[in-house]
């Protein structure tokens, strides 16, 4: 599998790191309820199809992307940075 | 408990000679394929070792034997068929040495219970230890594993050397082995003989087995679930168990369960050409992840860790092959003249504790067996009789009370790496 980085372009997946789903919002750290920090920590849709992930070009320009990915044939469809720096 | 059991002479030396005579054109098919019923009192999801060891405690344990099996492919053609077999219960936190050492027991009969020879082969599994830091560990462990009731012996360099000839000794090794610890009663077992022999107990107690039969979906009445529509038609039921492992997302979200801890993950596993005995137990590396036994053929079973992405592909990557096969050669240099017969990937229901779920839902009537990471292989038996026990009863054993479902909102997670939340623990 290779990811078109927008500033390395394409490169192989092994110079990346895997961050996970990229649909999570983590909760702002004065949130009380614990429903949204369970759904943010623990709980996931886990699609077979399209997925919204995470990846960090770790042995590159170390940005972070986010990336849409079919998780059945690994065609990737998107790669975007992630304003910011990352979760 | 009823006494009735599996035909005990169905497969015996008698019935062999009996067969031979007739060139063996008489046996009796393994298990039946029965056409769907309309109606069943329990339906299990899934025809893998799980759901198939649930069908046959029910009715063996539970004396329930209008019970049906829905397997979408065939019987084993999931992770139940495609795994590493290692066997062992070498577990810190209570709640897995218990569940795990319980299973640990039933591998020790399965064979003479199912009338069906699993292959079950206590051959120990040793974990090496790489540092004293880490041998300390072990022996940490190892203690807890004694006082649950398992087994564990710590093993200094020069034993590990005598019973791993084959390892990379020698004083410039790059992770040198300063000793290890072993599960005597650890082991291997043929993976496919146990989806078969619980296949073949379970349909001689009356259970149906119907593979190419895919459950798309669930019939509710009142917010409960009251039956299931599969590529073969609509079936009713009083109770549905769900064990499908990688596809858990999948299935209970046709339920309406959008989001569970867990995501799929992808396996791979490799197995060498055959060669002559050269490892007559199982090793782990203790400095990558490796984890390494000889099948009876002669093929060398290893695997490491999953691809690192979730995936539905049933396919490997390059870079986790290549890492594999580093790990191998690290440990036992003369591999690296044996060539790689074949490699294959299974999907893994990685849960975000790294331990399993078997559970009631938040649905009525619905009930989960899943979450089983990389390890479920030899939690099938407790898994299947676990199971049972709840669906029959309607509550947890005490062995799975907290193997629960809403575990993760309760902030009851059960951490044996005690690294937090994510989906790549076993
Ligand atoms: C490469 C690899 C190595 C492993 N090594 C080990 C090991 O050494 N030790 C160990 O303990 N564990 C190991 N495991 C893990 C172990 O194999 C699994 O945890 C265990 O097999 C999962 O339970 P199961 O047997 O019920 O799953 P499966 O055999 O996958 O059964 C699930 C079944 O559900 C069916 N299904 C899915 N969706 C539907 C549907 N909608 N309708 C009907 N049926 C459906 C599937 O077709 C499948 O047959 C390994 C796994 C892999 C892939
Ligand atoms: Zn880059």
């Amino acid at each position: 599998m290779k990811i078109e980085c927008p500033f390395c372009g394409k490169r192989d997946h092994s110079e990346f790191t895997y961050k996970g789903d990229a649909t999570v919002a983590r909760p702002d750290h004065s949130e009380q309820d614990l429903d949204r920090w369970n759904d943010y920590v623990f709980q996931r849709t886990n699609p077979k199809g399209a997925h919204k992930e995470y990846w960090h070009h770790t042995n590159g320009c170390r940005k972070f992307l986010i990336v849409e990915r079919d998780t059945i044939s690994h065609k990737i469809n998107s790669v975007t940075l992630v304003q910011g720096g990352g979760k | 408990m009823s006494t009735h059991g599996p035909n005990m002479s169905e497969y015996s030396v008698f019935s062999l000679l009996k067969h031979t005579l007739s060139g063996h054109k008489n046996w009796k098919e393994t298990w039946r394929s029965p056409a769907p019923k309309s109606h069943y009192d329990i339906i299990i999801v899934g025809g893998g070792g799980h759901g198939l060891a649930t069908a046959y405690y029910l009715a063996k344990e539970h004396n329930l034997t209008n019970i049906a099996v829905l397997e979408k492919g065939w019987i084993g053609g999931g992770n139940m068929g495609r795994n590493t077999t290692i066997v062992r219960s070498n577990y810190m936190l209570e709640a897995n040495t218990r569940f795990y050492e319980h299973s640990l027991k039933l591998w020790e009969s399965l064979s003479q219970e199912l009338n069906y020879n699993v292959m079950f082969s206590q051959r120990g599994v040793i974990n090496l230890a790489h540092t004293p830091a880490q041998l300390d560990g072990f022996a940490r462990r190892g203690n807890a594993m004694l006082l649950n009731g398992a087994d564990a012996e710590l093993l200094d360099r020069d034993e590990i050397a005598r019973r791993c000839p084959g390892l990379d000794m020698s004083p410039d090794a790059r992770f040198p082995i300063v000793g290890g610890m072993c599960q005597p009663r650890g082991g291997t077992a043929r993976h496919d003989a146990v989806a078969w022999g619980y296949a073949h107990g379970a349909d001689r107690l009356g259970v149906d087995i119907i593979e190419n039969c895919e459950v798309t979906g669930f019939q509710m009445k009142d917010a409960q679930v009251c039956g299931v529509e599969t590529t073969r038609g609509a079936i009713t039921a009083g109770k549905v168990g769900v064990a499908v492992a990688g596809h858990t997302s999948q299935v209970m979200q046709k339920a309406g369960l959008e989001r569970l801890p867990i995501e799929s993950h992808l396996l791979q596993a490799f197995v060498s050409e055959p060669v002559k005995p050269l490892i007559d137990t199982v090793v782990t590396f203790g400095a990558g992840h490796l984890y390494i036994s000889q099948s009876n053929k002669g093929g060398l079973v290893f695997g490491g860790d999953i691809d690192g992405y979730n995936s539905f592909a049933q396919r490997g990557n390059m870079p986790v092959i290549e890492d594999v096969a580093a790990c191998a050669m690290t440990m036992f240099p003369n591999l690296g003249k044996i060539r790689l017969l074949r490699h294959w990937g299974g999907i893994m229901d990685m849960s975000m504790d790294g331990t399993p779920i078997i559970s009631e839902t938040p649905i009525q009537n619905l009930y989960l067996n899943g979450g089983w990471c990389y390890g479920g292989f030899k939690a099938t038996p407790a898994s299947g009789w676990c199971f049972a026990h709840l669906l029959a009863t309607g509550t947890p054993h005490d062995l799975i009370k907290d193997f629960t479902l809403n575990r993760f909102e309760r902030g009851y997670t059960i951490d044996e790496k005690g690294v937090g939340a994510q989906p790549r623990l076993h």
